[in-house]
């Protein structure tokens, strides 16, 4: 990405982000490079030493009408296609998603600090989950079938809150109203979920093992379970990303230009919740993944939704799952939370771009 | 009160005692014999002295600790979670989230708490309001200190010493049934879903080493702590010959869940039936039940 180094320096005219469709197409080719490449990576490395050329030959023979002898034991090839495969993908994806999300909460309220836990989207997410795992009476696999649903139904049920009362406030003119009855909504949910929690001690360990991110045990069933939400949700957040950057000049400029403003951004909402309430609840809550790519990539690309949100989907999994991998392999055999992997990276980084200042300037 | 104590000690005895008896050992004097059938020691002026007569245990290990030594008419009230022996006063008093007022609304003259959280003990002093740390034992002298403290405290020293005395006895008895093994049998232990689980420096990871048993966890790195959460593939490696859960006893048996989880269904204990289901509240508890959480961990891989 050498080629781009001239554009990211302070100063640089603003006219010189306006790239030539070549040089998108290019950014794209080297994101999914990397994409591919930390999944790769991620199903390569583990804290059970497996030779790279074994792992390779049982992914191989996992092809069907392949047929080669690997000569690895049924439990080390359980470690490779039920255990590394799914968790790689499961992590790239809702990185996908997180980012995304982020992406785009950011440019439809044109706040920097947009993201899926400022709008009370994550936190309603949890709240429905706590209540499905404290009303299961025990254990996260009887809950488990109720959690997706009760995620999304908080999610939504904060969001629209954090928007009734934002528009309650005033009609949408200014986005700050929305940004604080988004932290209003998140502080009600999280005493919520506070007070449930000490009501209930007894499921404390079952939350929050949900809540730090329940990776460990990504499955494929975990995801056939969100790859419905992760291709409504992408599929909108990718095709609407280019009609989002006509909100920037504000919504009276846009509708003067025949956008519909609040029509977009509710779809756009819509959308993003949806696929965080499904990435928290296969998930847990993993923070910062939905700030700090966005906001990398931003300085980078410029402020251009219809590139960011693309890039930052891609940058998002390949940065969920090498955090994943960080998780797995930094205190083997134990695991570390993912949730505080990326709270670990993304604190500092966020201050980096923080200090860097063009992050914030959209 | 006290005929209805007496009728739940009797209960209690009937269960403890074909317990006891499969061990061959009949002569060691139960616990709970020597308080019941025989209140003429110097146990009997307890209850007319300046030992605590209102005292709120907020810890179910306490709480089974205090009937066993047959101090339950000087108890007050137990904390939400003291469900056992059955019939303990319950409250709603937590002893994990301890609330100052509700605790001194009872005005007992001894509160007993298994850990200080929120700075419940220097609160409760602020009242005038005695207290006594009892923290979670982490070996077999840690539960026979605190018998005793308790037998002492209470002014059932005799009972208490009589309680220990038979717990070590069916302690030994029941690792004198471990067979002596060449090949080394492995468990995996697990506190919760989350593949959380605790190595041999944990209270549980003691009871199963009793049991001739070599935790998979033990090569975690030190940094995670006696309590470290294990990666799934981390487990799957090590195949471990037992898996032992803790248990929601009130639910549909979790053996299937285990099979399900990603991997799990080759593993060697899956495979041939060794998912043993503990009940939590003998396996998250220390006291006189756990003479048998030892022994059902014995009983389950005698055989291996």
């Amino acid at each position: 990405m050498t080629e781009t180094a001239t554009l990211t320096r302070p100063g640089a005219p603003r006219a010189t982000v306006r790239h030539p469709a070549r040089l998108t197409a290019g950014r794209i080719a080297v994101a999914v490079t990397v994409a591919v490449g930390t999944v790769l990576l991620g199903i390569l490395v583990g804290p059970v030493p497996l030779a790279v050329g074994d792992v390779l030959t049982v992914l191989l023979d996992q092809v069907p009408g392949i047929d080669i002898d690997h000569g690895l034991s049924d439990l080390h090839v359980g470690i490779i296609t039920r255990v590394r495969v799914p968790r790689a993908l499961l992590a790239f994806t809702v990185g996908m998603i997180l980012s995304a999300a982020g992406a785009s909460y950011q440019a439809v309220f044109r706040n920097p600090l947009a993201d899926p836990y400022l709008l009370g989207a994550a936190s309603g997410a949890g709240l429905g989950a706590t209540i499905a795992i404290i009303s299961a009476g025990g254990g996260l696999a009887g809950a488990s079938l109720g959690i997706p649903p009760a995620a999304f139904l908080g999610a939504t049920i904060a969001v629209a809150a954090t928007y009734a009362l934002g528009v309650g406030a005033d009609r949408l003119r200014s986005t700050a109203s929305l940004i604080l009855a988004g932290v209003a909504i998140s502080a009600v949910c999280s005493s919520a979920q506070t007070f449930l929690l000490q009501r209930n001690d007894e499921s404390i360990r079952d939350v929050y093992a949900w809540l730090f991110g329940r990776m460990n045990l990504a499955s494929w069933q975990d995801l056939r379970l969100l790859a419905p939400y992760a291709i409504v949700s992408l599929g909108v957040l990718l095709a609407l990303a280019s009609r989002v950057d006509v909100l920037s000049v504000g919504d009276d400029e846009a509708t003067a230009l025949g956008a519909r403003p609040d029509r977009l951004r509710i779809v756009i909402v819509l959308a993003a919740t949806l696929g965080t309430a499904a990435a928290v609840a296969v998930s847990g809550l993993i923070g910062f993944v939905g700030i700090i790519v966005p906001h990398a990539v931003r300085l980078r690309t410029g402020p251009a939704n219809r590139r960011i949100v693309p890039l930052a989907a891609l940058y998002g999994g390949a940065f969920l799952c090498l955090a994943d991998l960080v998780a797995r392999t930094a205190l083997a055999p134990a695991e570390i939370p993912i949730g505080v992997v990326t709270a670990l990276v993304g604190a500092p980084t966020f201050l980096l771009i923080l200090r860097t200042g063009r992050g914030l300037t959209r | 009160m006290r005929k209805t104590l007496y009728t739940l000690l009797a209960a209690l005895l009937l269960l403890v005692v074909p317990a006891c008896g499969s061990d061959g050992d009949t002569s060691t004097p139960d616990p709970t014999t020597t308080t019941t059938a025989d209140p003429g020691t110097d146990d009997a002026d307890a209850e007319n002295s300046d030992h605590p007569q209102a005292i709120l245990s907020l810890s179910p290990s306490v709480t089974e600790m205090l009937w066993a030594i047959g101090a339950a008419d000087q108890v007050m009230g137990v904390d939400q979670y003291s469900n056992h022996p059955e019939g303990t006063p319950m409250t709603d008093l937590s002893g994990y989230r301890p609330n100052v007022e509700a605790i001194a609304g009872y005005e007992p003259d001894l509160v007993i708490l298994p850990r200080d959280n929120d700075g419940i003990l220097d609160a409760l002093a602020g009242l005038d309001i005695e207290t006594l740390l009892l923290e979670a034992a982490l070996d077999l002298d840690d539960i026979y200190e605190q018998i005793e403290t308790l037998g002492t405290v209470t002014g059932h020293e005799t009972a208490a010493a009589d309680l220990v005395d038979s717990m070590r006895a069916d302690i030994d008895a029941i690792v004198e049934t471990v067979p002596d093994r060449d090949d080394e049998i492995t468990y995996y232990f697990e506190l919760s879903e989350d593949l959380t689980t605790s190595t041999s420096d944990s209270f549980i990871g003691m009871i199963a080493e009793l049991a001739g048993l070599t935790n998979i966890a033990d090569g975690a790195d030190p940094a995670a702590g006696p309590y470290p959460q294990l990666t799934n593939e981390y487990i799957l490696d090590a195949d471990p010959d037992f898996i032992l859960l803790n248990s929601h006893l009130d639910e549909e048996p979790m053996s299937q869940d285990v099979a399900d989880r990603p991997g799990w269904a080759d593993l060697t204990a899956v495979k041939d039936g060794n998912v043993v289901e503990l009940d939590p509240d003998i396996s998250s508890r220390w006291g006189p039940r756990t003479v048998d959480l030892l022994r059902a961990i014995v009983d389950a891989t005698r055989d291996a």
